[in-house]
């Protein structure tokens, strides 16, 4: 059968090639980036064959590296089990679509390249490994290895005006290690109350959802791993880290964590906490909602007041990510479908921005707005792709963020009424602020200043064609991700329903 | 032909879609090879959308039973689109009339685009448009339409905005996307309740059910809600009051661009989109008060406008609101006969006007004020006679194309005042009077462009044959499209009708003063503006009320009001809120961070490694628990080590 270790191929590759090429001379800058765009290559090619050829009718998990659960320590019950459904799956394929272009995206980076694709390879493993590992133990390991290459990259890469780099750095990682702290207990008390329960050691996702927690200890854990989750999420309030964070952080960075890093959130918040724990999930789901709907509504405000394009992508981020928290809220198919779906848009579509504000501030050196205008008439790719991405920061049906906005909309309007039009009334803010930071960077009068400005040529245009051709396809065909996704959660939400039903209410 | 057209409907808006990508990936760098692409696949949808009218119309099958075909676009528990093709004889005059309108716009085009650095991008986008607006006719689904109404807006966007230059354009492209989309989503919101409501976005599945509304559990009340929730899309995309703000600014586009989307196609879509959710609104007749009275408002206010403006297009772009109230009132007045048959006359003749101002900007080089014209008749005969035609088109003179329509929806208004509804009166009154105005507004910009003395234009000719040519055709539309709809042989209503066909008598008195309004116009406007060679009584009217004349000019203020709404509350409101974050938020989480560091600070002395102060604190603790457990000193020293 299926025994070739495919995926852990896929969370190899990249670290090969940063071996490769830390034992690559510094001079060959070349062939050290076309190593990295190798590496990042196979992962990504593996991600799509593993994603199409994935067997939707039958769903449950796929594609068992080496057919089965290797154990690895078995006190605790952590097995290297890597394998894939249709919740990973998206989420596996966005981050090697990202880490693909990021390569691409830091291909004009002059600052010790070497050091920079050395982490960024690092990264990309580490988030890919989230999405794909079925233990507990074995995710939360990935997610700690996030943190250490982004730290360094924000401090080395970095750059800022509002804050000092190092200080963006510091708030990022203060952010993922206090969330992975909230994390940690959570689990410990998860682990430790699974054994007393059924007697056995096991911390795979499945095992775990099998259990039958209390219901007043079920509550206290998902309130645990929705403050850790969430602060990845970037839920209000614990969202400060985001714009900041991105702001200071090497395009790269900003790419890789705004597209797929903080979705480790919302994974994690419906692959565990909702996933293992229905009746927490259920008792916090309409402050969640809350939390999303002002955090929807509050980011985009402060979009608005914005003038560092970086700033402005960042507080859209946090508000984006508050329709996925909406609809996760729902606790239905759709709104989960949506809020999984709108992860996947968001990520392409964000980290397609970030490697264009990136190109912008490559070539002008600013990304303050007022200092910016007419690029068009210099970079007409570069302002295509900018306002690709807007239209799809602000849901243009026919691109791919449409749909998942519109079954969020839907799942959450008949679950929580009135409280869910705030959040829809959001996409005029949107169309607001993105169409006033396009019109305001791009277009009017050429400025003279920026003339002999450099178009998008070469490698630079990978990102655009790559994301870019995900968008149009991902609007114009959503069945390609809907229909993986309902394949993983119609059935949790059959199993959660199911719990729901003879947990209480 | 026929029978490959019926089944191959949806190649009318995929040809366009192929010439956009041929264009963007291909030939974008060869201007004319672009333009003929463009052209080409055009033609085809025009072709094949004529065909497919021609076996729509022949066969009265289709009335009654539209021809529908749908395929799984997306599906899940709950929630199921089924893309589509809807074709009945709506659509079928729609795909017709807009494919031969985008023909023509775009053959204009290689004429005044001439030269443009971006030209085969204009007719890329051009292509896009037509696509998204045959998609947005065609289109069987609720959903799938809504996809294509905002693609049409994107490409209005782009085109508005299409001399990015220009500070003016972009701004008034943005302000377009935006006022829209305040409009969507009210329209979003209304399309959610009614996928929540009925579980399904089919428009046939949907006309079906609605009507049993009551048995579903859904209230009036609530149905009400959803019908004018969904209103507020057709009222921005149609540029109703009050979110017509964006057409006027609208007019920074390149001319085609306001001839095709700004005047004969996308923003008729709001008025489409109601006439194809009709079943809706007459299932709440409070819906369809509110459909009439906005329609027949902005009738007579966007006329009230449009008398004292001076740039040409702004001129026809508050005719067009204009036009496009009557469309509502029809609609309102639930008649969707006469509110289709006056979209299709209008797009004709207000296609032809502003493709005709179109070549007078062109020859006069841009300057767009309409007092510094005059005469032009004489250089630019082809421009200027077919301007007249649409003039006489529009104010109502028969046996012109404008003048059936209006009549039309004169007579259908007036029946429904007839039949208990008061206010129908009101809107009745409000339709003559804007009959009156739009005949006075047009002929006022025909006598000062066109007639009188001419004016320093030395160098002005008449425009080419690429763009004359379409003005004819557009001409003779606009002469004899009309007769397909006359009191006598109404072959427009027994094809095209929502409940009973409409089969009145010939109303000869209502014409008689649908002619009578439409000739005081006139007059009034050649005495005003044509024979006072130097407009002294014009002038003096303004100067005499100066207040009437500028509350007209500044189009009543809505638009500073509306800046200053944004400027002064929703900015206001977004800076502070973005205080908010990075003091308070932000200041809760730097505090904690500051508490921690703080607190590092002051106990790193805990840590000084001298010995020293080891000493010392230690004594000091010693004082410490001696003083603080009480104890008496002989314990005390006792537990000191022992000493005595």
């Amino acid at each position: 059968m299926m025994t070739f270790p495919f995926l852990t191929t896929a969370l190899l590759a990249p670290v090969i090639a940063a071996l490769i090429i830390v034992f690559l001379p510094k001079e060959k800058v070349k062939f050290y980036k076309t190593t990295a765009a190798i590496g990042t290559g196979i992962s990504l090619f593996i991600s799509l064959y593993v994603y199409f050829g994935y067997d939707q009718a039958t769903g449950g998990l796929q594609w068992v590296d080496f057919g089965r659960p290797i154990p690895w320590i078995a006190d605790l019950g952590v097995t290297w089990h890597m394998a894939v459904d249709g919740l990973s799956l998206p989420l596996l394929l966005l981050t090697n679509l990202i880490g693909f272009t990021a390569v691409f995206a830091s291909w004009n980076v002059s600052k010790r390249p070497k050091e920079l694709m050395i982490l960024l390879l690092l990264l990309i493993t580490g988030v890919m490994g989230t999405f794909v590992a079925q233990n507990l133990f074995i995710f939360l390991l990935f997610y700690e290895v996030v943190v250490i290459p982004i730290y360094i990259m924000v401090v080395i890469w970095g750059s800022s005006k509002r804050v000092t780099k190092e200080y963006a750095a510091m708030k990022l990682t203060i952010y993922l290690l206090i969330g992975s702290a909230f994390l940690l207990v959570g689990v410990i008390a998860l682990f430790v109350k699974s054994v007393a329960l059924s007697g056995t050691a096991d911390m795979s996702f499945e095992a775990l959802a099998q259990i039958d927690f209390p219901e007043q200890f079920q509550i206290y854990i998902f309130a645990l791993l929705l403050v850790g989750f969430g602060s990845l999420l970037s839920m209000w309030p614990f969202h400060s880290w985001s714009p900041d964070g991105y702001a200071g952080a090497p395009t790269a960075v900003s790419m890789i964590h705004a597209g797929v890093l903080k979705k480790i959130g919302g994974y994690g918040l419906i692959r565990f906490a909702i996933y293992v724990l229905p009746l927490g999930a259920n008792f916090w789901a309409p402050y969640i909602a809350v939390l999303g709907v002002i955090g929807v509504a509050y980011a985009a405000m402060s979009a608005l007041a914005q003038k560092d394009l970086k700033y402005l992508v960042g507080y859209s981020s946090v508000s984006h990510m508050g329709y996925v928290l909406l609809g996760l809220a729902s606790l239905g198919v759709i709104g989960v479908n949506g809020a999984v779906a709108a992860m996947f848009a968001h990520g392409v579509m964000a980290s397609l921005f970030f490697a264009m504000i990136g190109f912008i501030y490559e070539r002008t050196h600013t990304r303050y707005i007022p200092d910016l205008g007419g690029l068009s008439h210099y970079a007409p790719r570069l302002a295509a792709g900018f306002m690709l991405a807007g239209m799809a920061s602000l849901g243009l049906p026919g691109l791919v963020t449409f749909i998942p906005e519109f079954t969020i909309f839907l799942a959450s309007f008949e679950v929580f009424g009135w409280l869910a039009v705030v959040a829809i009334a959001g996409i005029i803010i949107t169309a607001l602020y993105i169409l006033r930071a396009g019109a305001n960077t791009l277009f009017g009068p050429a400025n003279p200043q920026f003339k002999g400005l450099q178009d998008l040529k070469g490698p630079e245009m990978v990102p655009l064609v790559v994301l870019g051709s995900v968008l149009v396809i991902g609007g114009i065909m959503p069945s390609l991700l809907f229909d993986m996704i309902d394949s993983a959660t119609a059935p949790i939400m059959t199993q959660i329903n199911a719990a729901l039903q003879i947990g209480g209410r | 032909m026929i029978e490959f057209a019926l089944n191959y409907a949806w190649l009318v808006p995929l040809l366009p879609v192929l010439s956009f990508l041929t264009i963007v990936f291909l030939t974008r760098p060869w201007a004319r090879l672009s333009s003929a692409v463009a052209i080409g696949a055009m033609l085809g949808s025009f072709l094949l959308a004529s065909s497919l009218a021609w076996g729509v119309f022949t066969n009265p099958a289709f009335i009654e039973e539209p021809l529908h075909y749908s395929l799984r676009w997306l599906g899940m528990e709950g929630f199921t689109v089924n893309a589509g093709i809807l074709i009945d004889p709506a659509s079928a005059m729609m795909l017709f009339m807009v494919s031969l309108v985008a023909l023509l716009v775009q053959i204009y085009s290689t004429g005044y685009m001439k030269g443009d650095p971006h030209y085969s991008l204009f007719f890329a986008y051009l292509s896009l448009f037509a696509a998204s607006m045959l998609g947005l006719v065609i289109s069987s689904n609720l959903l799938q339409m809504f996809i294509f109404w905002e693609l049409v807006g994107l490409c209005s966007y782009l085109l508005i905005g299409f001399y990015t230059y220009k500070v003016s354009a972009r701004e008034a492209a943005k302000k377009a996307f935006i006022t829209t989309r305040i409009g969507d989503f009210g329209m979003l919101l209304g399309i959610l309740f009614l996928q929540i409501q009925f579980n399904t976005l089919d428009l046939l599945e949907l006309a079906a059910v609605i009507p049993n509304f009551a048995q579903l559990g859904v209230s009036l009340g609530l149905l009400t809600l959803i019908a004018i929730l969904f209103f507020l899309g057709p009222v921005a995309k149609s540029g109703q009051f009050p979110l017509h703000v964006w057409l006027p600014d609208a007019m920074e586009g390149p001319t085609p661009v306001s001839a095709l989307i700004h005047a004969a196609t996308m923003v008729v879509a709001g008025v489409y989109l109601v006439g194809r959710m009709l079943f809706l609104f007459v299932e709440v007749p409070g819906s369809l008060t509110v459909v009439a009275f906005i329609g027949a408002f902005t009738a007579l206010f966007a006329a009230t406008i449009a008398v004292t403006q001076r740039e040409i297009k702004r001129i026809l772009a508050y005719s067009t609101v204009s036009q496009l109230g009557y469309m509502m009132l029809a609609l309102g007045v639930g008649s969707l006969s006469a509110s289709l048959f006056h979209l299709w006359t209008h797009a004709f003749f207000k296609a032809l006007m502003f493709l005709a101002a179109g070549s007078v900007l062109h020859a006069l080089h841009n300057k767009a004020d309409v007092w510094e014209m005059g005469g032009l008749i004489r250089k630019m005969p082809i421009t200027g006679w077919t301007f007249v035609v649409g003039g006489l088109a529009i104010a109502g003179i028969p046996p012109f194309a404008g003048f059936w329509s209006k009549d039309e929806i004169l007579l259908v208004t007036w029946e429904y005042a007839r039949h208990g509804h008061a206010l129908g009166y009101l809107f009745f009154a409000f339709a003559a009077l804007t009959a009156f105005l739009t005949a006075f507004y047009i002929w006022r910009l025909i006598f000062l462009v066109f007639f009188g003395p001419e004016k320093a234009n030395d160098h002005v000719h008449e425009s080419p044959l690429s763009m004359t040519l379409p003005l004819l055709v557009l001409a003779v539309l606009s002469g004899v499209a009309g007769l397909i709809g006359t009191p006598w042989t109404n072959l427009w209503s027994t094809w095209i009708h929502f409940g009973d066909a409409h089969s009145g008598e010939p109303a000869y008195l209502l014409m008689l003063l649908s002619v009578v309004l439409a000739l005081a116009g006139i007059g009034l406007a050649f005495i005003l503006y044509c024979k006072d060679q130097d407009k002294q009584a014009a002038r003096s009217l303004a100067k005499k009320y100066p207040a009437l004349y500028n509350l007209s000019y500044r189009k009543y203020y809505i638009d500073e009001a509306y800046t200053w709404f944004t400027r002064k509350i929703v900015d206001g409101g977004a800076k502070v809120i973005y205080l908010f974050d990075i003091y308070l938020v932000d200041g809760v989480v730097n505090g904690l961070a500051a508490l921690t560091k703080g607190s590092g600070q002051g106990l790193k002395y805990l840590q000084t490694g001298k010995l020293q102060t080891y000493a010392l604190i230690f004594f000091l603790a010693v004082l410490v628990l001696t003083v603080a457990f009480n104890l008496d000193s002989a314990n005390a020293l006792a537990h000191l080590g022992g000493v005595k």
